[in-house]
């Protein structure tokens, strides 16, 4: 693509209503666009405002351990052979992934709109305990939606929210999952709509959430940008992240968009494999669709009902995907590629063994498509990898999957 | 004119307030729906709402929920919603049928296609709950052409501006959600309900219909005289999942509800 063309797209997303070409807008019940038009102008007012910069900056230096390290993975580029592989350590923010970036300064939104309750919605419990933790220190009622299948996957996680002062509840309606979590989350919303504020999880819902969440994980590629001119002296070849909703890698992309020479790889869910129908690839197999607030691609039945995912990550089965991710696909400036749970197990072992990291299963899937991709390239070129979270929350899924009880 | 705008024609000079009652397509079997739909008709509703299922129902409570869930375990697609509207139509050409439900089945069976079909079977309106004026330009064009209603909502939490707005573009009825939350809440206070009622009545000719949280006569009665039409839905979706086991009861069960609560809202026009 030429510099002229991708200039274009970032020109001229989102506009006022939230639209990526296409994608994205406000689908949403009508009980609920006067809060989010609240929240379109609240955002606005603060990500210019030098006051909430400044404390947004300081707690995520302070509080959340940034910038987290840019580092050069050399056994691992080694074994590969290919590119020198390039790993942006967002495992090690406090909680343990990137979702903090956003809870962090969604919350920081929240106390300034005078909101006194959070909600949220969870799949692997990331999310959830990402959002727990920052109501905990402001001192927020906070009431986490979870599918009651994944309580059952995620006991670790569930434990953690309710320790630190969130309510969890379970969600037995539909596939019992993260999409099920994210509709009771919009059905709370709708009924406490005055006092409570929604923190979704990553770049979807309707306007404002997908450009907001992008814009609190921008820091990601912000600091990666920076940290590699600064350690190679040059831009690299490729970037790599996994794609369930698709906050991380949006938060590495978006400030590389302009660099057209830097190309960008998201990794969805790939299951059993695409072939299979078990997978959570909306990007690489579904259809263009309206689900939870916004048009994007989904996993869709005929009849437009949504489709059961399934992924070996939690993080991953989410049957749609972040709307600005819908339309760098269309325009072409992003590609998407799709690694299968062996794929992602077997890089999570290679990982843990050659670097002594323990990536999360999400962020294995990005690992696996890195490698792939890196063999294709030699040492001159250069990816980077964002390690989205860290595994320790998996360690009990891998395990079952060896047959070995913990 | 419209089946829905000559209905409501008729009711306002017999100085009667519309019934519209809500049942979700094939819940709990799709044997059920069509003789239902009659039945409520004879039992004294003046228009019909017939729920097209979704798999993820977000501004629904459980009761509809698990109605969707119902309907779709019994394989109920748009396609047989639409062949029931139709099989309705055989019987009835004045009762007035609107659908309710959400964007993404419109959005894969492709808004011309869906329009077409829709008008073709007798459909008079559609009202989708995630579809806001702003974002429905190619959906409303495409029921334009076949000279159906979109009906659009108005919440309490909706700003004058907006009222003004979705008023502009209603056409049909204007349905306003009595409450915040989802189907099947407690009831708001009838006063509020008044206020913003008269609100939308400065911005428009159009009848407005109240629903979300009317759960018997004495709510109907206490809503229909502020308003032009009452909605009613959980409390007839509840009595078909208690009578999901022995279906054949619903016939009579659910008109007799119907009945009761036209008698109590007539009682009080």
């Amino acid at each position: 693509m030429n510099k002229d063309q991708h200039q274009t797209i970032i020109g001229s997303q989102p506009d006022s209503r939230g639209h990526f070409g296409p994608y994205g807008g406000i689908f949403a019940s009508e009980t609920l666009m006067a809060a989010l038009e609240e929240l379109r102008q609240a955002y606005e007012h603060y990500l210019q405002d030098p006051a909430f910069i400044a404390e947004l900056d300081d707690d995520l230096r302070h509080y959340v351990g940034r910038p987290s390290p840019l580092y050069f993975a050399e056994r691992w580029s080694e074994r590969v052979g290919g590119a020198r592989l390039y790993l942006k350590r967002e495992d090690l923010n406090h909680t343990g992934a990137h979702k903090i970036n956003n809870t962090v300064g969604q919350a920081l939104l929240a106390k300034r709109m005078g909101k006194r309750r959070i909600i949220a919605e969870t799949g692997a419990g990331q999310h959830g305990v990402a959002t727990a933790t920052v109501a905990a220190r402001l001192g927020l009622e906070c009431v986490v939606y979870m599918g009651v299948e994944d309580i059952q996957r995620q006991a670790i996680n569930v434990y953690r929210m309710k320790l630190l002062g969130a309510r969890v509840v379970g969600v037995t309606s539909g596939s019992r999952t993260l999409k099920d979590a994210l509709n009771e989350a919009m059905r709370d919303w709708v009924t406490h709509v005055d006092d409570t504020f929604y923190i979704i999880g990553t770049v979807a819902g309707p306007h404002p959430y997908p450009a907001m969440v992008r814009d609190f994980q921008a820091i990601i590629g912000r600091e990666a940008r920076a940290q590699i001119l600064d350690q190679a002296g040059r831009l690299p070849d490729a970037l790599v992240a996994c794609v369930g909703g698709g906050s991380n890698a949006m938060g590495l992309f978006y400030p590389f968009l302009d660099d057209a020479e830097v190309a960008l790889h998201g990794v969805e869910g790939g299951g059993e494999g695409l072939k299979t129908g078990h997978h959570a690839a909306p990007l690489c197999k579904g259809r263009v669709g309206v689900l939870h607030g916004n048009r994007t691609y989904l996993m869709e039945n005929e009849d437009g009902q949504i489709n059961a995912t399934h992924s070996i990550s939690a993080g991953l089965d989410y049957p749609g995907v972040g709307p600005e991710h819908a339309w760098l696909k269309d325009s072409g400036r992003a590609t998407y590629h799709a690694a299968t749970d062996d794929e992602a197990l077997s890089a999570f072992h290679e990982l843990t063994r050659i670097e002594g990291i323990m990536p999360a299963l999400e962020s294995s899937h990005a690992l696996a498509y890195g490698a792939k991709l890196a063999r294709q390239m030699t040492p001159e070129n250069i990816i980077i990898v964002n390690l989205s979270g860290r595994g320790d929350k998996d360690i009990h899924t891998v395990a079952e999957i060896e047959g070995m009880t913990l | 004119m419209s089946r829905i705008s000559r209905r409501f024609d008729e009711l306002k000079q017999n100085s009667r307030r519309a019934l519209i009652p809500f049942v979700t397509a094939g819940d709990p079997n799709p044997a059920v729906t069509v003789p239902l739909l009659h039945k409520m008709v004879a039992a004294g509703a003046d228009v019909l709402e017939l729920g097209v299922p979704f798999s993820d129902p977000m501004a629904d409570g459980p009761v509809i929920q698990r109605a969707s869930e119902r309907a779709l375990a019994q394989g109920i697609c748009l396609h047989r919603v639409l062949e029931m509207v139709s099989e309705f139509r055989e019987r009835d050409d004045e009762t007035p049928v609107v659908l309710m439900g959400y964007l993404n089945p419109y959005e894969a069976m492709g808004y011309e296609a869906f329009a077409e079909a829709a008008g073709a079977a007798g459909v008079d309106g559609v009202l989708t709950v995630d579809l806001p004026p702003e974002e429905a330009d190619g959906f409303v064009h495409a029921l334009d052409a076949v000279d159906i209603d979109p009906i659009f909502l108005i919440a309490p939490t909706t700003t004058p501006q907006r009222v003004a707005a979705i008023c502009a573009r209603a056409r049909g009825f204007v349905y306003y959600v009595s409450l915040k939350g989802v189907t099947g809440s407690q009831m708001a206070d009838v006063d509020s309900i008044a206020e913003k009622v008269a609100e939308i009545k400065a911005h428009t000719r159009l009848p407005v219909g109240v629903g979300f949280g009317i759960r018997d006569g004495a709510s109907a009665a206490r809503v229909a005289q502020v308003s032009d039409a009452v909605v009613i839905g959980s409390i007839l979706v509840q009595q078909l999942e208690a009578l999901e086991q022995k279906p054949e009861e619903i016939s009579h069960k659910v008109p007799a509800l119907v009945a009761e609560i036209r008698a109590a809202m007539d009682a009080v026009s």
